[in-house]
């Protein structure tokens, strides 16, 4: 069953049918997709999404397609993670993780985009999938494409890391890497969809892939038991994820789902590629492109398509943006492994880096409820660690080399 | 001065349904003046009253942003590719 009613632009309000587009030809705004919330209502209670299954399709009715899901059954529904430990030693006394890291099937939250644009390529009938990728979305087609017995063709700036390239190839998926940055990358596909006719998940079924990351924020309102945090920490690309989570919390209180939405939602970018934090930090609704230089890869989009509406949510809801430099961000990435035993790829690592900072700042207070977003796992970007730890040194099997190793390095 | 435009999608209506087109002219702004002169219409659907791109509208030339060389200004010369792109694609984060 639909409950999508058709797109709608963002910008002039003009109506589309439900179709392969994502920019109103008009005002060149995005398209959204435009649900029928009153129909949504009639079946969606907390008890209907608690009898759900442990993924994101508990949140179907607010998922825009049309039938049932076609891949990445299970997906979503990743641990809310009370982080005690982490929160003493950033004095937060309520600090949650929403944590990605573990999402299936490639530890990524980008399988929840997916898992929805794929779902609406096969409806709309497409038999290739395509995308312009930092990595963790070429991942995700590549390996839901697989899934869904399609071809993929995916496209990369050069100079990844090995994981994410690696992690694309397995699947089987034709990958070309582009010499530029994601920005180039995302240019180029803009023309290639012009000409090929495949889902490009993020630009012709952009509005339908975009509200998979909603389930996102839907999960953290109904674990921390039908309520919204007092502030959310999100990692900024292209700025897509920290609208859908704002979404995400509004649609539920517009539906009864939660009482009310206080939360401050905060935009978290590396210092290197940080054109949201920094027009937000200048007071300005203008982003001015940069060149991204920073090891947080999966973040580094120099021109984000909604960093208006990332600059405009933040501002909405009492937020504020923040970026750290290459160094903070792995020193985030070691607190985050060192105090909850869970590895984040380098966009987390901006996350909990720029967490501290906002504390530091007076902007998140320590008695206030805090979920930091957790999007990307630590196996994907090893090369950001490089350098960073001594390495083992080699002893030969014996006891005695055991002892006399040990005693030597371990302070007691 | 000939340099070839790409077209996008939503506007090929104005360009008798071409995807790419010949436009005169040695700056962007000037190109633009031009090609309203050849398909009357398709200024407004780039550039606000001001003459500058539109918020959800990403010039190139020769594959660089606009915005990372003069703007509206920018110099082009014969031979020069010149893309009109809608602004919003990718990313998810």
């Amino acid at each position: 069953m639909s409950f999508v009613k058709g797109l709608r632009c963002k910008e002039c309000g003009k109506g589309y049918e439900k179709l392969p587009v994502h920019v109103c030809e008009y005002c060149f705004g995005p398209l959204e997709v435009d649900y029928d919330y009153e129909a949504i209502q009639k079946v969606v209670s907390r008890k209907s999404i608690q009898d759900g299954p442990p993924s994101m399709w508990r949140y179907r009715p607010f998922m825009p397609i049309d039938g049932d899901p076609k891949v990445g059954l299970n997906t979503g529904y990743t641990p809310l993670i009370r982080a005690k430990n982490l929160g003493k030693a950033l004095g937060l006394k309520e600090l949650y993780i929403k944590n990605d890291s573990v999402n299936h099937p490639t530890f990524s939250f980008k399988d929840r985009v997916v898992a929805v644009a794929v779902t609406k390529a096969i409806e709309m009938g497409f038999d290739t999938l395509s995308c312009a990728s930092t990595g963790n979305l070429a991942n995700s087609v590549a390996a839901h494409a697989a899934e869904a017995g399609l071809k993929s063709c995916i496209f990369i700036p050069d100079g990844l890391e090995s994981g994410k390239i690696l992690g694309t190839l397995i699947y089987g998926s034709k990958l070309i890497a582009v010499n530029g940055s994601y920005d180039d990358v995302n240019r180029l596909c803009s023309e290639v969809a012009a000409t090929h006719n495949w889902a490009f998940v993020n630009i012709n079924i952009r509005p339908y892939y975009g509200d998979g990351s909603k389930s996102y924020g839907y999960e953290i309102a109904e674990q921390l038991g039908w309520k919204t945090p007092d502030n959310v920490v999100v990692p900024v690309a292209g700025s897509s994820l920290i609208t859908k989570i704002w979404r995400a919390f509004n649609e539920f209180k517009d539906l009864g789902l939660i009482d009310k939405v206080t939360s401050k939602i905060f935009a978290a970018q590396a210092t290197g590629c940080s054109p949201v934090t920094t027009a937000i930090k200048n007071g300005s609704e203008m982003i001015t492109p940069v060149k991204p230089n920073t090891i947080a890869k999966s973040i580094a989009i120099g021109n984000p398509a909604d960093g208006y509406y990332g600059i405009k949510t933040t501002k909405i809801s009492g937020g504020w943006g923040e970026d750290i430099n290459d160094e903070e961000v792995v020193e985030g990435m070691r607190l985050l492994a060192e105090t909850e035993g869970v590895f984040t790829e380098t966009a987390g690592g901006v996350t909990v880096g720029v967490t501290k900072k906002l504390i530091e700042q007076g902007r998140i207070k320590p008695d206030e409820s805090t979920v930091i977003c957790i999007t990307g796992n630590g196996l994907k970007t090893l090369e950001a660690l490089e350098g960073q730890f001594e390495m083992p040194t080699v002893i030969q099997p014996n006891l005695k080399e055991f002892e006399e190793h040990y005693s030597s390095h371990v302070a007691v | 001065m000939a340099v070839k435009v790409r077209i996008p999608t939503p506007l090929m209506k104005l360009t008798n349904n071409q995807a790419e087109v010949e436009a005169e002219g040695v700056t962007i702004e000037e190109m633009f003046n031009n090609l309203e002169s050849q398909f009357g219409g398709i200024k407004e659907r780039i550039c606000e009253e001001n003459g500058s791109p539109r918020r959800f509208i990403n010039i190139y030339v020769n594959e660089e942003d606009i915005r990372f060389l003069d703007g509206e200004k920018t110099a082009i010369k014969d031979g020069d590719e010149v893309s009109i792109i809608p602004a919003i694609a990718g990313g998810t984060h």
